[in-house]
């Protein structure tokens, strides 16, 4: 009796509410078309692609398109490419923005303080083929701003090849990013700081603290838990690396340091049409980033009880 | 008492002063850093070509000249290219904000039924996804291969932008709509009479999200277009880049062929110039709404 009295309101409201799910028919349409059935297109990784058989004329040949790839020299570089990378701007991106937000939240000329932050937001509503093309002039061999400051200055004798030699290119791949970050970075510190109770910095005051004690003692634990959670959840992103980035900046000249997994992927499936073997990193890199963003995930709420989300 | 106090306050002053000046002084080489790149570049793309083979440009123009512009102006396809992406970027602004709310709010509405399954089917996609090939592979099944669907179907939905929607939605009273509800409106006279009007602010800043992420993405037109009457500014300016480059490496093994690289670079910078402006010209405007976005979606939802 009274489980159909809940049937009959489950349907009520089914009813009732068909307004609501038919608003959400188109977006879930998208979702499963564009999303969901590029996931079941993985399948092609187990398979011997066949173009025009498709996923249902094409045979399965188990783990071994994995087994190639696993064994190709340029992947190898690709994943540790990618994992250097990433370690880098970890090391000097990160920390970056902490060091702005505290600059910025000390800053008392309110007015100067608004006009600083909307120049350090700038570089990151650009493109990566407007940041590629000024680093191109602004690197660039004999001509470009920095080397001929470094040759006038005499720092050094000739040409320093940022561009071009691989150990730097990694230095300028690094030194851009962070330059294109680090302002937007500080967005969610300085919410975090405005968010602390005044009564603390009151406090720290009248017992003789002064300003980079208080900034040690109450603004960077304050800040800590933000802190964590974003560090874990870079961590955990460690296997995803953008495309435009890496393929903007780099060149021939650099290949080796500069190939990472989406430029490698891009390169083989789509240019050198060997499709499941793109497919198979593409989703080596997928399930790899999902169980480290899970563990991160995980971790975070561990420190933080809301997670990011 | 007060004669302590007022020893006190003073020295505190003096002391702020100082690290006022300091820490101003810092911020504004900061500040200059984020400049600086874009001072050379307008520079060099206003110079003459033999002061830039001099490498006599910094920060300001040499021997001044608009050439590069006027070169620019006279070539018919980079309008093209511009009003191009000018078109995708409105079309997919508009179809990318309909399906948001469509999505948002109906998941805000605390008694659907379901509510949480339907927000697990959206946000796991932020966590996997098909990847590069399948998703190529689809665009060229369904037929979207260079046509300029292909630059807007695909990566239309922001999940990321619906729950930031989601979020503010959830943050309007409740009663609203129950008092909407009473008094006979629908759902969708809910949504279009109450909840739209309430969040112009946040539906701006998720307007710009997309309309700026379109504006500047690459590698969609970069793997799906090949016609070159539909590049976007962004894969024509990488074109005329990587063209520069390549007579570059040329003049650094030592070629003669100093001209083209020179003529290049101006013609670059002006390019890069050209294609940076619309963002330089919105950007003061609408920044605040930005960073309105980014600390709205990091409300817990």
């Amino acid at each position: 009796m009274k489980d159909v009295r809940r049937q009959k309101s489950r349907l009520k409201f089914l009813l009732q509410d068909w307004r609501l799910y038919s608003m959400m028919l188109i977006p879930i349409v998208w979702y499963l078309v564009f999303c969901y059935k590029p996931m079941y297109g993985l399948i092609i990784a187990f398979q011997k692609y066949n173009i025009f058989g498709g996923i249902a004329g094409s045979d399965y040949i188990g783990f071994e398109n994995f087994r190639f790839v696993f064994e190709m020299r340029d992947f190898s570089i690709a994943l540790v490419n990618t994992l250097w990378l990433n370690f880098l701007d970890l090391i000097f991106g990160f920390p970056m923005p902490i060091i702005l937000a505290i600059m910025l939240n000390e800053m008392r000329l309110i007015k100067l303080k608004k006009m600083s932050q909307t120049m350090l937001y700038l570089p990151h509503f650009l493109s990566w083929v407007i940041i590629g093309g000024m680093v191109l002039e602004i690197f660039s061999p004999t001509t470009g701003l920095i080397n001929a400051t470094l040759l006038k200055t005499g720092l050094v004798s000739g040409n320093v090849p940022f561009l071009t030699d691989g150990h730097l290119w990694r230095f300028t791949y690094v030194l851009v990013g962070v330059w294109q970050s680090m302002g937007w970075g500080t967005i969610l510190y300085l919410a975090a700081i405005t968010g602390l109770d005044m009564n603390l910095f009151e406090a720290a005051q009248i017992d003789g603290a002064n300003k980079l004690q208080q900034i040690w003692h109450v603004t960077l634990p304050g800040i800590r838990s933000t802190i964590v959670v974003l560090l874990i959840m870079n961590i955990g992103r460690m296997m995803s690396i953008g495309f435009d980035r890496p393929y903007i900046i780099g060149n021939t000249l650099v290949q080796d340091y500069c190939d990472v997994i989406s430029t490698f992927v891009y390169r083989a499936g789509i240019i050198n049409g060997q499709v499941a073997r793109a497919t198979a990193i593409g989703m080596f890199q997928s399930v790899v980033g999902l169980v480290l963003i899970t563990i991160a995930n995980t971790v975070s709420r561990m420190f933080d009880e809301q997670g990011i989300w | 008492m007060t004669s302590k106090t007022a020893s006190y306050t003073p020295s505190i002053v003096r002391r702020r002063g100082a690290g006022q000046v300091v820490l101003t002084c810092v911020m504004m080489l900061f500040v200059l850093v984020c400049l600086l790149p874009f001072v050379n570049v307008i520079a060099i793309s206003l110079s003459s070509k033999s002061a830039i083979l001099r490498g006599a440009v910094s920060f300001w123009p040499v021997e001044f000249s608009t050439k590069a512009y006027e070169a620019i102006f006279k070539d018919s396809t980079m309008f093209t290219s511009l009003w191009f992406t000018v078109k995708i970027t409105v079309i997919y602004t508009f179809i990318a904000m309909v399906l948001t709310i469509l999505m948002a709010f109906p998941l805000s509405m605390r008694r659907l039924k379901g509510r949480k399954i339907f927000m697990l089917f959206i946000v796991f996609t932020m966590y996997f996804s098909g990847g590069t090939i399948p998703i190529y592979l689809n665009v060229k099944q369904l037929g979207m291969l260079d046509t300029q669907w292909s630059l807007i179907i695909p990566g239309l939905i922001s999940t990321f932008n619906i729950i930031i929607l989601k979020n503010f939605f959830d943050g309007l009273p409740y009663e609203l709509n129950e008092a909407a509800y009473i008094d006979g409106a629908n759902d969708y006279q809910i949504l279009l009479r109450i909840y739209l009007p309430l969040s112009f602010s946040s539906l701006a800043t998720l307007a710009l999200f997309y309309a700026v992420g379109k504006w500047n993405s690459f590698s969609d037109a970069l793997y799906y277009i090949s016609s070159r009457s539909l590049q976007p500014l962004q894969l024509k300016l990488y074109n005329l880049i990587k063209g520069g480059q390549s007579i570059e490496v040329t003049v650094q093994e030592g070629s003669a062929n100093d001209l083209g690289s020179s003529i290049s670079e101006s013609i670059e910078s002006a390019t890069i110039i050209f294609a940076t402006l619309p963002i330089l010209l919105v950007y003061p405007f609408v920044q605040r709404y930005f960073v309105a976005g980014v600390t709205m979606g990091a409300v817990k939802g």
